[in-house]
């Protein structure tokens, strides 16, 4: 793409509610603006393919979905530029953006920063994970949004959270057969949730969850579980929950998702564990600004509250820097959004206590796999612990894990962890990866491709 | 109360914890302080490199010292380290570099060193059958090799641990002082008395000197390198240039680690550096001419560790100009790591005994000094 400039009023990185939210707020208020996302077309996981989805029975995704293509249009008439197809592999604080578009390298900087690179699903570290067969819940739903793709077979569901009822209703809807759905949300998680279910009540998620939820268990066998195991000798044969057998073709997991904090913690922004939600999550100020001056993080990237306050989230960012880069600038009045925001965010904590999953499924044991780019096993990781590796830098210097191409994405939680447990402190002391860019692979011809004027390459041969 | 010990180690790099492990060899006590934890900064992140070729020729003692250690480096801390034994090429790529060569090679055979060897294209494309058509010849080191450096600085810890060095990490000396024939240092955790005091402080260790009346020039820099997703097997020496910056190596798990020099802003009282990417881009399109079997390679990370350098590109090696019982083990300037044990041992013999076999003339803090002091 040739009309990519070499600087920006804003960049926003990744192109969900948050993103697109921000991107068309700044841009309508006159700061040049550019959207980077990764994926071919914006939407982000929540609004996959939200432009271009084959399935074309509004009530198979659900209307929420739907809102999506809204911020979409809103997004793509506000005169931002909307970079698709665009990797952005780092981030750093003096605001210069590294992004790689058709295969060739950029630099680019901006006077402000809104990384919008939102949730992933949290680690489900059990035995099996690994066997073709097995998928997370997210990978299936992304698969049904952009290419229409419905499991057939014998498909199992295993886990917990909001997303998991939806998928299993949107599956069910697109003629997916679903043999049965094994839930591993603690049943004492109620008790911890009892406390919040006023402010859920009054949320806007109260109505639709309880509708969602008689929907599936209409249709689908409900299993309690504690344990869940995949078995099979090079794909997947069959499910065993708490000794149960259940013979599946698909296993589909998902135990909630988390902050996708990998850019922000590259570029050095300060992150704090948050208890209740089990995950690291940014330390932001009200108008989501970072630690690092000129970056702010919006969406779910920002802790785990859902799309719609996403898109707030975003708008809110995006007027933070509208004020401090154009201070004449029309832009809306923030105090509105922020009520909008807070009641959005007001049934979280009883969906977060409801479906905190169990240690058991967070902090595998023996021969189950923590790492699975590196084959590094839960064992490996709990023996280094105990001799006396302390955090998860040292455990990648002795065991690989986290060096693999996930750069650290899918066993993070699981090392922090496994490592507070045999230590016995808390994740919070134990930390996180030092991540390290590229925060997505590149290689090295797409690297060797970066523009270089002859003046930098003078000042860079010292 | 103070902690007593017969040495302070300031700085828990390979350098500190060599000096550390054989002091306790030699049956002295030894405490490291550490102010982040061992193997945090240059010393557990560099290239991994261990090599002869190509030194300044006041270090190829400590050098050739290191060497013999590294060759039997399980037994001396219970560790293989990751050490592998290839060689390292310097790779020609034009003629007046392979002259240059020539003279270098020939000038070290009349002081008696025979490490480095000139080869020709044929030996060259023997060596490093993947090699760009370019390039004319070079000088192979036989011996160098490549290790882990985080896991050999911590095995360097973990065996001076085992044989009586006290190793306290997490802790800063905050200020040094003479008290009779003593050195009481005053840390985050308390005060430590020694007779003796190692300044093996990296990039901090100016501020070390600073409070002993020895300022020295120290350039805080913070090489880069980048990691590659494992390949099929296809180079086994480490190659370095001369003309450009590049250092090549592949591991024995298929990863291929490009350095060379290129340098990160570093951010010393944070820990922190700031990645060059043009910087990069240079040392990426520099593997993309020398070979060409890279182009694919993935990148999947780049780091900098922050590390100390001398004006003069050679380290502060020996006693204390100013204070009585200081020695002085800094300075490395991007090429510490092979000579960690070489170093750790000469100083603990020269703390222990009082002098050396181990020639370190020219390596003194005193050329900083103008001929004073």
């Amino acid at each position: 793409m040739t009309d990519l400039a070499s600087a920006y009023d804003l960049a926003v990185i990744g192109g969900g509610p948050a993103g697109l939210a921000a991107a068309s707020l700044a841009a309508r208020a006159g700061l040049s603006t550019v959207l980077f996302d990764e994926t071919p077309g914006v939407g982000g996981q929540i609004y996959r393919g939200i432009t271009s989805t084959p399935v074309t029975n509004r009530a198979v995704l659900g209307e929420d979905y739907w809102a999506g293509a809204a911020l979409a249009a809103e997004a793509t008439a506000s005169g931002a530029l909307i970079a698709t197809g665009a990797t952005v592999w780092s981030l750093d604080p003096s605001l210069q953006v590294g992004v790689s578009i058709a295969g060739r390298a950029r630099l680019i900087h901006a006077r402000r920063i809104i990384v919008a690179t939102g949730s992933l699903e949290r680690p489900f570290p059990i035995p099996g994970w690994t066997l073709p067969g097995v998928m997370t819940a997210g990978a299936a739903q992304t698969a049904l949004k952009a290419q229409g793709l419905v499991p057939s077979g014998r498909t199992v569901m295993a886990g917990s959270g909001p997303l998991l009822w939806l998928l299993a209703a949107q599956l069910l809807r697109a003629g997916a057969k679903v043999e049965a759905i094994l839930d591993t949300a603690p049943r004492l998680n109620w008790l911890r949730a009892l406390a919040h279910l006023p402010d859920f009540a009054l949320s806007p998620y109260w109505s639709k969850g309880l509708a969602l939820l008689r929907e599936v268990k209409a249709k689908v066998p409900v299993i309690r579980a504690s344990s869940v195991e995949a078995h099979g000798d090079g794909q997947l044969r069959e499910v065993v929950a708490d000794g149960r057998r259940q013979p599946a073709d698909l296993l589909l997991l998902h135990q909630g998702v988390v902050p996708n904090i990998n850019l922000a913690m590259a570029a050095g922004v300060e992150h704090r564990w948050n208890e209740r939600q089990l995950c690291f999550e940014p330390m932001l100020d009200q108008d989501f600004g970072s630690s690092v001056p000129g970056i702010a993080v919006a969406g779910d990237g920002a802790g785990i509250a859902g799309g719609t306050a996403a898109a707030e989230r975003g708008r809110l960012a995006a007027i933070a820097a509208v004020r401090a880069l154009k201070p004449d600038a029309a832009a809306p009045d923030p105090q509105a959004i922020r009520q909008a925001l807070q009641r959005e965010e007001m049934g979280r904590a009883f969906l977060d206590w409801l479906y905190r999953p169990p240690v058991a499924l967070r902090q595998p044991v023996g021969e189950t796999l923590a790492c699975r780019c590196e084959e590094v096993t839960a064992g490996q990781v709990r023996h280094m612990a105990r001799i006396g590796c302390e955090g998860p830098n040292q455990m990648k210097a002795f065991l690989r894990c986290g060096m693999g191409p996930c750069q650290g994405r899918l066993c993070g939680l699981t090392v922090t962890e496994l490592i507070a447990a045999e230590r016995e402190t808390s994740p919070a002391e134990v930390g996180y990866w030092r991540l390290r860019p590229p925060v997505k692979p590149i290689t090295l011809g797409e690297l060797a491709s970066l523009p270089i004027a002859e003046a930098e390459r003078k000042a860079v041969e010292r | 109360m103070a902690r007593t010990a017969d040495v302070l180690v300031i700085g828990g790099g390979i350098h500190g914890c060599s000096t550390a492990l054989h002091l306790a060899l030699r049956g002295l006590k030894p405490i490291l302080v550490e102010k982040d934890y061992a193997g945090r900064h240059a010393s557990g992140v560099n290239a991994g490199g261990v090599r002869q070729l190509a030194r300044h020729l006041a270090e190829i003692p400590l050098s050739i010292k290191s060497m013999e250690l590294w060759e039997h480096i399980e037994d001396l801390v219970g560790d293989d380290c990751g050490f592998d034994s290839h060689g390292t090429v310097l790779v020609a790529e034009t003629a007046a570099e392979l002259a240059d060569f020539r003279t270098r090679v020939d000038d070290l055979g009349l002081r008696g060193f025979t490490h480095e060897e000139l080869v020709d294209r044929t030996e060259l494309k023997r060596l490093v059958p993947s090699v760009s058509g370019h390039c004319l010849g070079g000088v192979v080191s036989r011996r160098d090799g490549a290790a882990d450096p985080f896991i050999t600085t911590q095995a360097f810890r973990r065996r001076a641990v085992e044989k009586g060095a006290e190793v306290i990490e997490g802790v800063t000396v905050t200020a040094l002082s003479r008290i009779g024939n003593v050195w009481r240092a005053e840390t985050s955790a308390g005060p430590i008395e020694a007779p003796k005091v190692v300044n093996a402080a990296g990039a901090w260790a100016d501020r070390i000197a600073a409070q002993l009346g020895e300022p020295v020039p120290l350039d805080v820099i913070a090489p880069m390198l980048m990691v590659t997703s494992a390949l099929p097997a296809f180079i086994q020496p480490v190659v370095i240039l001369r003309g450009r910056k590049l250092s090549f190596k592949q591991r024995a798990n298929g990863t291929v680690v490009i350095g060379g020099g290129y340098r990160a802003q570093p951010f010393r009282d944070e820990n922190r550096t700031m990645l060059d990417w043009r910087a990069l881009a240079q040392s990426a399109k520099t593997v993309w001419e020398m070979f060409p079997v890279m182009r694919e390679a993935t990148i999947v990370r780049a780091w900098a560790g922050i590390e100390a350098r001398m004006p003069d590109d050679i380290p502060v090696v020996g006693p204390s100009s100013t204070s009585e019982g200081v020695y002085h083990q800094f300075g490395f300037s991007a090429h510490g790591f092979q000579l960690g044990p070489g170093t750790g041992a000469m100083m603990a013999e020269l703390i222990a005994t009082g002098s050396t076999n181990v020639p370190i003339d020219g390596l003194s803090i005193r050329r900083f000094q103008g001929g004073h002091g």
